[in-house]
């Protein structure tokens, strides 16, 4: 008897039907988004205008790109807990250098990136090298960005230029408004997303980086043992949720003009909430980024519609628990169903 | 064979200030199998582990095609044509086969990896091993035994000089060893050296060249294996003759008690239409190929997953089991096959794991008694000989055959009337089985009954009572020990529908 009979013996795997090939909890999710759209449509007045829709894709952004970054280290079966307020940490340092330093604008925002990617390093240096839990690890640079943007501004919020201002071009990378353009303005913020989405998507799946983090994910010992350095790929997770907390920080300037030191507290939980509703699993190893941008949407749609049908803005969070809690169960089910 | 490829000399290693290792020598040549042998903790993987760069020596010398070499991580020694096949599997579960196999060294086109090349080459890396696995499925959803032909496909691919498999069998059955062998024998003529642990003697005898052996980390001496009977080998592991022999007839009387009876029972896909009884005092084997759906009964019985139909007794009554919770109140215990994922708590120390079966017995008030635990924790160290420096020393440092003691004493503590061993001594060395073996006629001897599961015939046939042979989840042969020959288990474990 061969090999061959003998695997013959095991019953071959069911085809994956379409269900099992897209993930129960991503589709769940797209359901979600879609009818969570036409129900605000149907029971909101005004709710289906251009400038609402715009105004969706506006509070997307920052929590957008937030989330695009936490994905990588949550599939490393880490959590980043401080992308939030390294986010605001980044947009109060670099606005300072602009508003008190006179530093050009350009190297402002490059600045911002590159000091999220700088936290992001510490991060991933404290958990690969350090050997911090990751919890910990990120707690910790959570409250010292939180400190140290009330450090660096003095406690005094800081604001970036206006759209009108010479140094106000920066908005146009996320809208771009003027004469004969729609009031709301065109969402050049959401291509970009999209842009960087695609990018990271193609990292993930079709790079060296990305599988790496998907195989330190799924199994990290047996990672180390093929011969594959987890340190340096653990880290660079970690440098990537940095680096777009740094992004996010300018589309965060650029549609909130006035930056408070001492927020962004909760944005990473929002981030870390549209991940997971997006199908990555907090036990690492299984993830993808196109999951991440439904989760974050869903998010973004009940917080503009909310109000539309007469609820204040806070309800979002509550619904959010809600889909959060059901697209993550959806999985279970399914996984539980695969099994037997 | 000609010329040693590969040269250990003197090396030495501690942990913690204990020596793991007493300068050992060892050497490979070109084309030949080399077994290395020990008990547990003989330091056979800590020998491994060193010259596959995972860990770094404290002394000694290690020369490899002529020239001293250092090997800093297992990256350096990769590439240098030295890989190992785990003991343990190794496996990134959710990514496909071929996404392992080639971790590390995928094939790219420019700076992105071709996946669909990497699909193409692990097909043609299988087809020339004559296994049959489809590259692109989930790691995670194959059997453990192709997990394990997964990961010697992956040493294979890299155009290794020298292997060293570490328990390669542990997971196979008897007819993917014989193709496993096959395609060390190719690598063999091929001029590859092979280092192979295994603690199966009729292996040992029937492929390798060379004998090492070591003992409590030192060298105890290197033999021709054509030279030398078994007996030779065990006398320099372990300075006794363990006994081997098939159990010729039955000590259970024909009308001793019926403690469970299975009708006719269904689980998922892989437990069809099941029926048998255990009667007290009796060791009822279960055999099969791998995929049988032995252990699915196992679990169907312990309530580990759900029944789709049929009935269970325990003593002639009917009893429902839902959970394992259930079934542990029946007086079943499930010795699982796997034991760091499902049998112990490899953290925590010995005692929190041989009470956490039967914590309640152990509470006072509100809180747990420590020295009530201590004491019912040291004497089932004392009573199952149980190597472990204290009650309070962590069980991911002892070794197989000792966290096996551990789970069994775990379910002593519950004074469990069924025991449900699966492949009780599965990655265990020769002297730990005897004991495990020994135990497990102890249990039968006070009146306990035991199923258990082996991929090992000649386990089977040392052990059981009578035999019980499934195939694709049915059950083939029930066949009294008297009667029962390798032959006829095989021929039954592969009567298919």
């Amino acid at each position: 008897m061969s090999v061959k009979e003998v695997a013959n013996a095991v019953p071959p795997l069911q085809k994956k039907g379409l269900l099992q090939k897209f993930g129960t909890q991503r589709l769940v999710a797209i359901i979600a988004l879609a009818a969570l759209y036409v129900f605000f449509c149907l029971a909101g007045d005004n709710f289906a205008t251009y400038n609402t829709f715009v105004s969706i894709l506006d509070s997307s952004y920052y929590i957008g790109f937030l989330a695009i970054g936490v994905t990588f280290v949550i599939i490393t079966g880490g959590i980043d807990l401080s992308c939030g307020t390294i986010m605001v940490c980044c947009a109060l340092i670099s606005g300072t250098l602009y508003t008190k330093l006179e530093v050009p604008m350009w190297l402002c925002l490059i600045l911002c990136i590159v000091m999220g990617g700088l936290f992001g390093f510490c991060n991933g240096f404290m958990v690969a090298v350090m050997g911090l839990p990751a919890f910990i690890a990120t707690l910790g640079t959570m409250m010292v960005t939180r400190g140290l943007g009330s450090i660096v501004t003095a406690t005094a919020s800081v604001t970036y230029p206006q759209r009108s201002a010479d140094d106000g071009w920066f908005r146009g990378i996320f809208k771009i408004m003027g004469e004969g353009l729609p009031s709301g303005g065109v969402p050049t913020g959401f291509l970009l997303l999209i842009v960087l989405a695609v990018i990271m998507a193609f990292v993930l799946n079709k790079t060296k980086p990305g599988r790496y983090i998907l195989a330190l994910g799924s199994n990290k010992e047996a990672t180390r043992l093929s011969g594959v350095s987890v340190v340096k790929w653990e880290i660079l997770a970690y440098v990537i949720s940095g680096l777009f907390a740094g992004l996010a920080a300018i589309s965060y300037a650029s549609i909130y003009s006035t930056i408070l030191p001492g927020t962004g507290n909760g944005f990473e939980l929002d981030a870390i909430a549209g991940t997971v509703i997006g199908g990555t699993s907090l036990s690492g190893g299984i993830g993808s980024v196109a999951g991440t941008l439904i989760g974050v949407f869903i998010m973004s749609v009940l917080k503009t519609g909310l109000p539309f049908v007469g609820l204040q803005p806070h309800y979002q969070l509550f619904f959010t628990g809600f889909v959060l809690v059901i697209a993550v169960f959806a999985d279970v089910l399914n996984r539980r169903r695969q099994k037997n | 064979m000609s010329h040693p490829i590969l040269v250990m000399d003197a090396i030495s290693k501690s942990f913690a200030g204990v020596h793991a290792l007493k300068g050992v020598h060892f050497d490979l040549m070109q084309g030949e199998i080399h077994a290395l042998m020990g008990e547990n903790g003989a330091g056979k993987s800590t020998l491994m582990k060193i010259l596959t760069g995972i860990y770094a020596r404290d002394g000694g010398t290690i020369s490899f095609e002529g020239q001293t070499v250092d090997y800093k991580n297992p990256r350096d020694a990769q590439e240098a044509g030295i890989v190992i096949v785990h003991q343990e599997l190794n496996m990134m579960n959710h990514l496909t086969v071929a996404q392992n196999v080639f971790i590390g060294r995928e094939p790219m086109r420019g700076k992105v990896i071709d996946d669909s090349k990497m699909n193409r080459d692990a097909a043609a890396l299988f087809e020339k091993l004559n296994i049959d696995i489809n590259p692109k499925s989930v790691m995670g959803s194959l059997t453990v035994g192709r997990q394990q032909m997964c990961e010697i496909a992956k040493a294979i691919s890299t155009d290794a000089k020298v292997i060293v498999f570490d328990e390669p069998t542990a997971a196979l059955t008897d007819s993917e060893i014989t193709d496993l062998f096959k395609i060390i024998f190719d690598l063999r003529d091929k001029g590859i050296g092979i280092v192979y642990i295994s603690h199966r003697m009729d292996e040992i005898k029937r492929i390798t060249n060379r004998v090492t052996v070591m003992r409590d980390g030192e060298y105890v001496g290197t033999i021709q294996t054509a030279d030398s009977t078994k007996d030779d080998i065990i006398n320099m592991m372990v300075g006794r003759v363990v006994y081997e022999d098939p159990k010729s007839h039955s000590e259970v009387p024909a009308d001793a008690p019926v403690v469970l009876s299975v009708r006719n029972l269904n689980s998922g896909r892989m437990v069809k239409d099941v029926s048998f009884d255990l009667r007290k005092g009796e060791i009822l084997g279960v055999s099969g190929l791998m995929g049988a759906g032995r252990t699915e009964i196992a679990r169907a019985i312990f309530g580990a997953d759900k029944l789709d139909s049929g009935e269970i007794r325990i003593n002639g009554k009917p009893i429902q089991i839902r959970s394992p919770q259930d079934a542990v109140e029946a007086g079943i215990s499930y010795l699982s096959e796997d034991r760091k994922r499902f049998g112990v708590l490899v953290e925590k120390d010995v005692a929190t794991n041989m009470t956490i079966a039967s914590l309640n017995d152990f509470i006072t008030g509100i809180s747990v008694n420590k020295a009530a635990e201590s004491e019912t924790t040291l004497q089932y160290i004392q009573k199952l000989r149980i190597k472990t420096p204290s009650a309070h020393q962590q069980v991911r440092k002892l070794s197989g055959g000792n966290q096996q003691k551990i789970v069994i004493a775990k379910w002593l503590t519950r004074d469990s009337q069924i025991f449900i061993f699966d492949e009780p001594t599965r990655g265990i060395d020769v002297g730990a089985k005897a004991e495990i073996y020994g135990l497990m006629n102890e249990l039968v001897q006070q009146g306990k009954s035991i199923i258990m599961i082996s991929s090992e015939l000649a386990e089977i046939l040392r052990m059981s009572d009578r035999v019980m042979v499934m195939c694709e989840g049915r059950k083939t042969a029930e066949i009294p020990i008297e009667e029962a020959t390798q032959e006829k288990i095989m021929h039954a474990a592969t009567l298919r529908e």
